[in-house]
């Protein structure tokens, strides 16, 4: 494919390059950030706890359709 | 060449009744119909007309004789339900046993996506208010496409094409482009197999459901291409390719590119742009291995013996529809914006799903689910077939706001989108502007009690005075918009006057 060789066309060379602005801007220090997005995702995960249905496999096992299209 | 075409989608939500696994659904569904339209004042229900129905029409040039259908194909005998017509020009009916929204016709992706959500507002409240009726144990309502026990249901895109373009053509240019569109809008399955019997992720509800290359059927050995060919519209200008591939989104995005990438491909194949050599050999096969692998890795054999990955196939379709755009094919583009939009979205998602597909975990249905899933396997150090996992999959389709998880991920800033909640709010009651839906949804809106029935392609109307029934055929797909009728329906405060300006008397 173009994409992985030297001829690539117009358009992925334009994404390529945009990606490489993107990554210009400064950015936090690399430990901390992945403290802040493993504590989102407790976060996250926490509120997911609280919604989701009791007894998953019962729930899961007594979701049964009939077929369509 | 422009996004822009008349097009629409239909889902077929899953439904299960609080409580009791065996509870029939097609009264379920009947239920959710029902209580949406008696609290909406659609209480006269207009029914749905069937006269310009062809389910058995095939692209391919022949009639399927009823004998030898198979009854799940039968879906023009209106079985006594439920089936109602929406003020926003849509569909709300039941179809085998699940509630279905058939989204009134629209010019481009966004509005696709814009009344696809309003239907999901639809069957939610449809859900709710059947919830309340006396000794309801609760309906729940399911915008995903299988139960993992081997039952798949629908969510299909209508795209209008050109009659004049020969069928092989779209066979050849557009499956390849559906066996590997799904690393963009796959909505993300945890199970394989139709029955669910081997563990692990994939990246569609649908890719193991699908069966045979082409063909007529939808509801047993589902085809990549089916070829349905009722165009509700003038059949010697138009046909109605129906999809039946794409799976239930709910991310707003995915929806967006699913309908918007389509669309661009199927303006290259009218165009006779597309040169092939992308044929693959086992088009099923590769179906189901692209879906397999979430790594993307996967590369699928050409007929030419060469093999690809489904990214570089979708490289090749936007290399082709970017340079095609840049050629400014058939002159000015009504929708250019969002045309650029398609395809500056289009590819800066593949060039990230090249990168790390984890990058689009707010932005596509996959990405998101798979992500979900991955904490929860990280954190619990859960296996593919702990059932909790597979509730993360369901939960993420559940319709209630409270419950649903893509809803919670929404809620909380972690998905991104494309509407806002007051514009989808305004289209579950107003229709489209620029096609025949206009005039279809401000006829219930105006005179409700004087509509005796609506399709697609007619509204049919019950006036005083008169032993018949008159109807007003509508077969032209962008006649009937605001800029036509708009001023009629300002001018006539009844159906008869409307009806006599329209037909000259």
């Amino acid at each position: 494919m173009a994409r992985d060789g030297g001829q690539q066309h117009k358009t992925t060379r334009k994404s390529t390059d945009e990606q490489d602005d993107v990554q210009v801007e400064p950015s936090e220090d690399v430990a901390e950030r992945k403290e802040k997005l493993d504590d989102d995702i407790d976060s996250i995960l926490d509120e997911i706890d609280d919604v989701l249905e009791e007894n998953a496999e019962e729930f899961v096992r007594s979701f049964v359709q009939k077929g369509g299209q | 060449m422009t996004v822009r075409r008349v097009m629409g989608s239909e889902v077929e939500y899953g439904i299960s009744v609080k409580g009791q696994p065996t509870a029939n659904q097609m009264v379920a569904s009947t239920q959710v119909v029902n209580a949406y339209a008696s609290a909406h004042g659609l209480t006269r229900r207009a029914r749905w007309d069937f006269e310009e129905e062809n389910p058995l029409r095939d692209a391919r040039g022949f009639d399927l004789s009823r004998d030898r259908a198979d009854p799940t194909q039968l879906t023009d005998e209106d079985l006594g339900l439920a089936n109602v017509i929406l003020t926003n020009g849509a569909r709300l009916y039941v179809d085998h046993a699940h509630p279905e929204y058939s989204s009134p016709e629209c010019t481009t992706p966004r509005d696709v996506v814009l009344w696809e959500k309003a239907g999901e507002l639809v069957m939610q409240r449809g859900a709710e208010l059947a919830s309340q009726l006396p000794g309801s144990p609760g309906l729940l309502v399911y915008k995903n496409n299988v139960d993992n026990k081997g039952a798949s249901y629908g969510a299909h895109e209508n795209y209008l094409m050109r009659r004049d373009v020969p069928f092989g053509a779209i066979v050849e240019h557009l499956t390849p482009f559906f066996v590997s569109r799904q690393v963009v809008c796959g909505a993300g399955r945890v199970g394989r197999q139709q029955d669910g019997s081997e563990s692990g992720f994939q990246i569609s509800q649908r890719a193991d459901y699908f069966e045979v290359g082409v063909g007529l059927e939808t509801t047993l050995k589902r085809p990549i291409i089916n070829t349905r060919d009722e165009p509700h519209a003038d059949p010697s200008k138009y046909r109605r390719l129906h999809v039946i591939i794409g799976d239930a989104n709910l991310s707003e995005i995915a929806a967006y590119l699913k309908m918007g990438t389509t669309s661009l491909v199927l303006a290259m194949i009218e165009a006779g742009f597309l040169t092939g050599g992308l044929e693959l050999a086992q088009p099923v096969k590769a179906l189901h291995a692209i879906s397999h692998d979430f790594t993307l890795q996967t590369a699928v054999e050409l007929d030419d013996g060469r093999t690809i990955t489904a990214l570089d196939l979708q490289w090749s379709y936007l290399e082709k529809a970017a340079a095609f755009v840049e050629q400014g094919h058939e002159g000015e583009d009504p929708a250019a914006g969002q045309t650029k939009d398609v395809l500056d979205r289009w590819e800066s998602v593949l060039t990230r799903l090249g990168e790390d597909p984890m990058q689009l975990r707010d932005e596509l249905d996959w990405v998101a689910k798979l992500s979900l899933l991955e904490s929860y396997r990280e954190r619990d150090g859960l296996d593919w077939d702990h059932a909790k996992l597979h509730l993360v999959d369901l939960q993420y389709a559940d319709m209630r706001p409270e419950k649903g998880l893509y809803q919670r991920l929404v809620r909380a800033g972690r998905m991104k989108r494309l509407l806002s909640d007051t514009e989808i709010e305004r289209a579950v009651t107003e229709p489209p502007e620029d096609t025949r839906a206009y005039f279809r949804g401000q006829c219930l809106t105006h005179y409700p009690e004087a509509v005796a029935a609506a399709s697609w392609d007619s509204v049919i109307f019950d006036l005083p005075g008169r032993d018949t029934l008159q109807r007003i055929p509508t077969m032209e797909p962008l006649r009937g918009t605001r800029e036509h009728v708009g001023a009629l329906f300002e001018a006539h405060d009844t159906a008869q006057g409307l009806f006599d300006a329209i037909t000259g008397r």
